[in-house]
């Protein structure tokens, strides 16, 4: 039972939506694009949409800073 | 006004409102040398001529630019390092009397209708590097000089007194004049010029002149930045942008110029007359709607500037603290962006630019300063940047009051913050360790945290103290490491570990340790380690989406080129991907944000006229990137040796560093190093890292090895006679240079790839000399 995030494997979690997943990788930063299995996921649904087991789930952070 | 919006009458801005005696001030001056000039139109970007002072001979003259000019070099940088080439030789240093101060402009600066349009690009050969550097700025005076009449400022010589160099626009004249009596520092001496050389006194009359200054801290470092101003109508104070990086303010001030002066009769939305203003229009509206809207949703910039980043950096484990020794502390959250959000003035625009809806030039007015000459004057501090933030956090000092004090002292002293703050990191650090201490360094306890002593060091270099320890700490981490070396304080590994420069810059405000694409970023540059020729940390350690030598060599050519481009236009970074468009997930490559690359074609194409594409506009910035790495060679620089990092910013220097993230380097050993558990388990701390950092550097070596393939240069960094010639870059001096370069390294045996390639590893071409094949 694990999934892929931007290529390493951790543990899938049962109803765990992308919101839920950004929050337990830590991954704060705000300009980030979700795809599943190479599917994007549109911002407004991260608190809608869950991430199926085995899946290859991309958390793409955009280049930003000074 | 907007409801629920204070009018300016309500806010407190709490500036300093002086009363200088004006007359005495202007009687003092005293007409060096002056030049009439007949005032021209901007056409369709260009105003087709550039500006040269010589302030030894008392010289000044028009220079045309020529199409081909134009052509290779584009503008912007590429001017600044066609104009260098042409005055300066290969021995030149920062403090010769042929070195020169370039400020320029670009095609595309000026514009109002697109966010991020009023960059100026300075160039000057450096006090730290001894290279080349260049450096850009936001403030009006880049494009004041253009509708003045210029597309670059070139100022060669020395002036035997404190001049102001005047350029008006407004009359058509040029005048160098003594300024005896002003204030070398920036928030006196801006104030003082801006009312000085204003047609009127009226605020409308004031927005019309820029002021270029540095200040006392520029005379006596190597750490000298130039402050741009902008006359804040609403505020009613000239207010500020740095060109930090390299040392510009020092060279200003060697050349006894306190302050250059550009006044104009007036700025509107066709200034740069723009060959189809339309299509200019329209896709500078698309652009501030998207800011307009989503911005809040994204980096927040309108809020609270880049300062934003300081939370996720610390996050990420990417905040250097106590000299990048680790990437986050339990501290940091008193110093992120929500504290300074809370002293910024709000509902004021902040753009350093007109039109820039990004406006993320943010600012502390009627803040108190608490230490030294101006203690108990009220000013308005231009910032913190999320650099400048970090420098609080790298010396370990906690309190946005005490960032703000650091902030405002570097800015009118003249000093960069982020040479400043990384460099007084690595003298706490030798301080911890016992190999600087007390008597050392001049009675100053410089221990990790000592806010007043670093406050206390910054005004003692300010007055020109003649200790030894201040005079050394002022030229910057290369000197410091040399003068410890020289003395036998401490082991040289430790030193040169530890000490974050390179090239002789020091880094700016990054923790790199597990990004190698983003150590090539630092160290694989032309002027040294600053973020502005790639960032690339998440793409490389968060995203994995450039898991090869191949794939992060192909993001070192192509992000660096986009980086470059904004400086040959005269644009801001920022509006390219610190704001993305609404259905930007959607396409093929989101990091590149496809639609904005598109702003970028027709943007230029609007503006000059040209039928442009996308690969153009990446020719361009290569023809500059190749000519400026092939001057650091001319300059005896521009090797393979020169690219050279500290370890600190590849892996772990200390014991505590390596322990402080024990199983991620574990991990790293098993995965990247293919060592089994048991054998992790029997190995002690010293064995480990040894391994880690052998093997680290290697890696380093053979991303370079990559890079340079990419690039096109040998495997010693020399870009290649054939490389120049695909791109168009003719010059035959340059070109025999460059080939009589590459045969001496052939002769030294140094055209050799630099990695250690293992059963199964290829270097990049099996032909070390792949060009010849070409």
């Amino acid at each position: 039972m694990s999934i892929e995030v931007n290529s390493k494997v951790v543990d899938w979690v049962e109803n765990e939506t992308v919101k839920d997943l950004l929050k337990r990788m830590r991954y704060t930063f705000p300009l980030v694009v979700v795809k599943i299995n190479d599917k994007v996921v549109p911002r407004k649904d991260f608190s809608e949409v869950k991430i199926p087991d085995n899946s290859k789930v991309a958390v793409i952070h955009m280049i930003s800073g000074g | 006004m907007v409801e629920g919006q204070l009018s300016i009458e309500e806010y407190e801005t709490g500036n300093t409102k002086h009363k200088w005696d004006y007359k005495k001030l202007k009687l003092a001056h005293r007409v060096v040398f002056e030049y009439n000039y007949k005032k021209g139109k901007v056409q369709a970007g260009y105003t087709n001529r550039t500006l040269y002072i010589n302030l030894t001979t008392n010289e000044i003259k028009e220079k045309k630019v020529t199409e081909e000019m134009k052509e290779k070099f584009t503008g912007g940088r590429g001017f600044g390092l066609k104009l260098l080439w042409d005055s300066i030789k290969h021995t030149t240093r920062w403090n010769s009397d042929e070195n020169e101060l370039v400020i320029t402009t670009g095609p595309l600066c000026g514009t109002t209708q697109y966010p991020g349009s009023g960059k100026s690009l300075c160039l000057t050969v450096s006090p730290s590097t001894d290279i080349i550097c260049d450096s850009n700025v936001g403030g009006f005076f880049g494009p004041y000089l253009k509708f003045a009449g210029f597309d670059a400022l070139e100022i060669q010589g020395k002036a035997k007194y404190d001049v102001v160099i005047v350029i008006d626009g407004e009359k058509g004249k040029v005048i160098i004049e003594t300024a005896p009596l002003e204030e070398t520092n920036t928030h006196h001496l801006n104030e003082q010029l801006t009312k000085m050389y204003a047609s009127e006194d009226t605020d409308k009359s004031r927005q019309k002149v820029s002021v270029i200054s540095s200040g006392k801290g520029a005379e006596n470092s190597y750490w000298g930045c130039l402050n741009f101003s902008f006359y804040d109508i609403r505020r009613k104070v000239p207010r500020i942008k740095q060109a930090g990086r390299g040392g510009l303010g020092s060279v200003l001030r060697d050349k006894k110029i306190k302050a250059i002066v550009t006044k104009v009769e007036k700025v509107s939305g066709i200034s740069n007359n723009p060959a189809d203003p339309i299509t200019l229009a329209k896709i500078g509206t698309k652009l501030h709607r998207e800011v307009r809207d989503l911005d809040r949703y994204q980096c927040n910039m309108r809020a609270v500037g880049t300062a934003h980043l300081v939370e996720i950096m610390d996050e990420y484990d990417l905040l250097p603290t106590e000299n990048y020794r680790f990437g986050n502390f339990p501290k940091a959250s008193k110093i992120y962006s929500p504290e300074f959000y809370k002293h910024f003035t709000k509902i004021i625009p902040d753009g350093c630019w007109h039109g820039c809806t990004m406006a993320c030039s943010k600012t502390v007015d009627g803040f108190t300063v608490m230490t030294g000459p101006y203690k108990g004057q009220k000013v308005t501090v231009d910032g913190p940047e999320y650099e400048t933030v970090a420098c609080g956090a790298n010396m370990s000092i906690w309190d946005p009051l005490w960032i703000l004090e650091f902030n405002f002292y570097c800015d009118t002293y003249g000093l960069d913050t982020i040479s400043t703050g990384t460099a007084i990191a690595f003298y706490m650090e030798m301080y911890e360790y016992g190999i600087l201490n007390k008597e050392r360094c001049n009675n100053l306890e410089l221990c990790f945290g000592n806010s007043e002593a670093v406050l206390e060091l910054i005004h003692r270099i300010a007055r020109g103290d003649d200790g030894e320890f201040i005079n050394v700490a002022s030229k910057g981490i290369r000197r410091v490491k040399n003068w410890l070396i020289k003395n036998g304080w401490g082991e040289p590994n430790i030193i040169e570990d530890c000490g974050m420069e390179s090239k002789g810059l020091e880094y700016s405000e990054y923790v790199t340790k597990e990004s190698l694409a983003m150590q090539g970023g630092y160290g694989l540059t032309l002027k040294g380690p600053q973020h502005d020729e790639a960032w690339l940390i998440f793409m490389d350690m968060v995203n994995n989406a450039i898991p090869t030598f191949k794939d992060k060599a192909e993001a070192l050519h192509y992000f660096p080129m986009w980086r470059t481009w904004f400086g040959l236009n005269g644009l801001c970074k920022l509006p390219w991907n610190d704001i993305e468009p609404a259905n930007n997930a959607e396409t093929d490559d989101p990091t590149k944000v496809p639609e904005h690359v598109q702003n970028y074609v027709d943007y230029q194409k609007a503006m000059t006229g040209k039928k442009i594409t996308k690969e153009d506009l990446i020719l361009q910035s290569e023809r500059c990137y190749n000519w400026q790495r092939a001057m650091n060679v001319w300059m005896g620089r521009g090797r393979r040796k020169d690219d050279w990092i500290p370890y600190r910013s590849m892996g772990p220097v200390t014991e505590m560093e390596y322990l402080s993230r024990k199983d991620r380097y574990d991990k790293y050993l098993a995965e990247k190093i293919g060592l089994f558990e048991k054998e992790i388990e029997k190995m002690n701390i010293n064995e480990k890292m040894k391994l880690l950092y052998n093997f680290r550097q290697d890696q380093y070596q053979k991303l370079a090895d990559a890079v340079y393939f990419r690039r096109g240069w040998t495997p010693n960094g020399v870009p290649t006679p054939q490389k120049m010639k695909q791109l168009g870059m003719n010059d035959h001096i340059m070109l025999k240079f460059l080939q009589d370069v590459i045969d001496k390294d052939d002769k030294a045996g140094l055209n050799v790839w630099g990695g250690k390639y293992r059963k199964g590893e290829e270097p990049p071409s099996i032909q070390p000399k792949y060009w010849e094949k070409w």
